[in-house]
C-alpha cells in the first residue's frame, strides 16, 4: 500500500504556499473553512454529526485523510463517499481534513 | 466605514418608514450600531442556511433578519414517504426557533410583499419596511399562471404537492380515499422543475403502499420528458418492480385538465383519474419579479457563481432553485444549502471590503426512496471554472447507486436530520 506521508506534506506545503501566496491572507484563512462547509450537508455543521453520520470535527487530520484516499482508490467500501472524494483535488482535501483536525469535537 | 455610512442611511430610511415597529431595531436607539444588517427573503434550505452562516460565521458581528411566511420549516425532501404513509409530516417539520435562541437571527413570520433594490429596502406585509446592507432572496419556486388551462385555483381538487406542507396532506388523504382498483396519476412538467428525482421517486413510494393495502390500483406516470430526468437506470428498475401497478408514459404533454372530473387532457390521449397530482411548470418564486429581476426565459435568475449576487442586481444574493441553474446542477434542498454557503462567505468578503473565494466549491446528494425502506442515490461536486465563469461538474466524480438497498435507506433519513440540523439547528 502507497504511503500516505507524501501526500500529506505535498498537500501540506501547498496549503502553506497557498496562505503565504494569497494577497488576501483572510482569503486563505477561509478558504478551509469554505471547503469544509460543503461537507455539513451531511457530516454536521463544523462535522459535528447531528446522528447517522460520521462526525469529522476533531479527528486528526491523518486518520481523514487515509480515509479519503481509501475511499478514492476505492480501497474502503462506500456507498457514496468513493464518488464524492474524486470531486476534491488532493490540496483541497488537505485544507478540509486540517480544518476538521483543528477543530474541537464537543460542541463549543 | 463605508459599512457604517450605509446602515446609518439605513437606519434612517426605516426610521423614516411610519410602519416599523421601534423593538425590530431595539438597541440601535441608544447606540447606533455599527454592524451591517442583511436581510434574508425565505427560510427555506437555502435562506435558512444563509441565515445561520452569516451568523455563525461574521461571530454575530452581522446582524440578520430572516422573513419566511411559515412557522414551521417542512421538507420537500422526505415529503413522499409521507405520502405513502411512512412519515407524518410533523417528523418533516422543524421550527426557526434555534435560528433565534442558538445564532441570534431575527426571525420574522410574514410575508415580503415588495423589494426596493435601489433604496435597498424590503416591504413587508405586517412588518413594516426593512433596510438592508445585502439581501439574500431564497424564494423557492413559483408555478406559472395559466401554464396549464382548467388548473388554477383548483389545487385542492388536483393538488401539486410539490411544496410540502398542507398539500402533502391533502394528496395523501386522497390516496387514502382512493378505492382499490382506483387509479393515481402523477403529471410532470418538461425540465427545468424543482427535484429531479422527485416525481418517480413518488410514484415507487406511493406505490409500495398500494401494493400493500390496494393492489388493484394503478399508477400512471405521465412525463412531458421524453425519458425518465434523473437515476434512470435504477428508476426504470424500481418501475419493473411495480409491474402491473406502475405504467411509466413519456412524452406526456399537458394540454388542459377539467377539475371537477379529474381528467387530464394529453395531446394524444386523456386520462381521467381517481387521485390526480399535477405538478405545474414552475418559475423562480414570484418576489423575485418583484424585486425587479430579470428572469431568463421569464423563468429563472441568472447570478454571479461567485458572489451568488444577481446580474445585473448588486447586492442581491440569490439561492437555490429559483436559479438558472449551471451545468448538471440539479434544483435541490442539498444545492441550495450550498449556495448559501458561497454566498455568506462572499457577502462577509464583500462587506469586509475583500475579494471573494475565486474557487468555491459545491456538491449535491440526492437520496430517493423507492418504497418504504431501500434507496438509491445521485451525487456530483461542482468546481468554479475559472474560464466558463461557473461550476462544472467533475469529471469522474459523482455518480449512482449499484442499486437500491437498505443501507443508504438509513443514511437518506440520516442525511434529512443533518441537514436539517445544519440549517436550524
Amino acid at each position: 500500500m502507497k504511503s500516505i506521508a507524501p501526500l500529506l506534506a505535498l498537500s501540506l506545503c501547498l496549503a502553506v504556499a497557498t496562505a503565504a501566496d494569497a494577497a488576501d491572507p483572510n482569503l486563505a484563512r477561509n478558504l478551509a473553512r469554505n471547503l469544509a462547509a460543503t461537507c455539513a450537508g451531511c457530516h454536521g455543521t463544523d462535522g459535528r454529526s447531528a446522528g447517522g453520520m460520521a462526525s469529522l470535527a476533531g479527528v486528526p487530520q491523518r486518520a481523514l485523510m487515509e480515509k479519503l484516499r481509501a475511499f478514492r482508490a476505492g480501497e474502503q467500501p462506500a456507498t457514496i463517499m468513493h464518488q464524492i472524494a474524486k470531486g476534491y483535488s488532493d490540496e483541497q482535501l488537505s485544507l478540509i481534513t486540517a480544518y476538521f483536525a483543528g477543530l474541537d469535537a464537543r460542541q463549543p | 466605514m463605508t459599512h457604517r455610512r450605509s446602515l446609518l442611511k439605513g437606519l434612517a430610511a426605516a426610521a423614516a418608514a411610519t410602519a416599523v415597529p421601534a423593538s425590530l431595531f431595539g438597541c440601535a436607539t441608544a447606540t447606533p450600531r455599527a454592524k451591517a444588517h442583511v436581510v434574508v427573503v425565505g427560510g427555506g434550505f437555502g435562506g435558512a442556511t444563509a441565515a445561520k452562516y452569516l451568523r455563525m460565521w461574521s461571530r454575530g458581528e452581522v446582524e440578520v433578519t430572516l422573513i419566511e411566511r411559515n412557522t414551521r420549516f417542512v421538507s420537500c425532501p422526505v415529503s413522499n414517504l409521507v405520502l405513502g404513509g411512512y412519515r407524518e409530516l410533523a417528523d418533516i417539520s422543524v421550527g426557526y426557533g434555534n435560528l433565534g435562541t442558538h445564532w441570534g437571527v431575527r426571525v420574522i413570520t410574514d410575508d415580503a410583499t415588495a423589494i426596493d433594490t435601489a433604496k435597498r429596502t424590503v416591504s413587508t406585509a405586517h412588518h413594516g419596511t426593512l433596510s438592508y446592507d445585502r439581501l439574500v432572496l431564497s424564494p423557492g419556486v413559483d408555478f406559472i399562471p395559466n401554464a396549464v388551462p382548467g388548473l388554477e385555483g383548483n389545487h385542492d381538487q388536483i393538488p401539486h404537492a410539490w411544496k410540502a406542507g398542507p398539500q402533502t396532506v391533502l394528496l395523501r388523504k386522497q390516496l387514502e380515499a382512493m378505492p382499490d382498483g382506483g387509479v393515481f396519476a402523477i403529471h410532470i412538467p418538461k425540465v427545468p422543475y424543482r427535484c429531479p428525482p422527485g416525481p418517480y421517486e413518488r410514484a415507487c413510494v406511493v406505490a409500495s403502499h398500494l401494493r400493500r393495502s390496494k393492489r388493484r390500483s394503478k399508477i400512471l406516470v405521465l412525463d412531458s420528458n421524453p425519458e425518465i430526468q434523473s437515476k434512470k437506470a435504477l428508476f426504470t428498475k424500481a418501475f419493473e418492480g411495480y409491474k402491473g401497478l406502475v405504467e411509466y408514459v413519456p412524452n406526456s404533454e399537458l394540454r388542459a385538465v377539467d377539475a371537477a372530473s379529474r381528467t387530464a387532457e394529453l395531446e394524444f390521449d386523456r386520462v381521467r383519474a381517481d387521485v390526480l397530482n399535477v405538478i405545474p411548470p414552475m418559475r423562480a418564486g414570484n418576489i423575485a419579479t418583484r424585486a425587479g429581476l430579470s428572469l431568463v426565459n421569464g423563468r429563472w435568475v441568472e447570478v454571479d457563481w461567485l458572489t451568488m449576487e444577481a446580474k445585473g442586481t448588486p447586492g442581491v444574493h440569490v439561492l437555490g432553485d429559483a436559479l438558472l441553474a449551471a451545468p448538471a446542477m440539479p434544483k435541490s434542498g442539498h444545492m441550495a444549502n450550498q449556495h448559501a454557503k458561497v454566498a455568506a462567505a462572499a457577502i462577509l468578503n464583500l462587506l469586509a471590503g475583500e475579494a471573494p473565494n475565486p474557487a468555491p466549491v459545491v456538491m449535491n446528494t440526492c437520496y430517493s426512496f423507492v418504497d418504504g425502506q431501500n434507496v438509491i442515490h445521485v451525487a456530483s461536486v461542482h468546481q468554479f471554472d475559472a474560464a466558463k465563469r461557473q461550476p462544472m461538474p467533475v469529471e469522474g466524480a459523482g455518480g449512482v447507486s449499484a442499486a437500491a438497498n437498505e443501507v443508504e435507506g438509513r443514511h437518506a433519513l440520516a442525511w434529512a436530520a443533518n441537514i436539517w440540523a445544519d440549517m436550524l439547528a
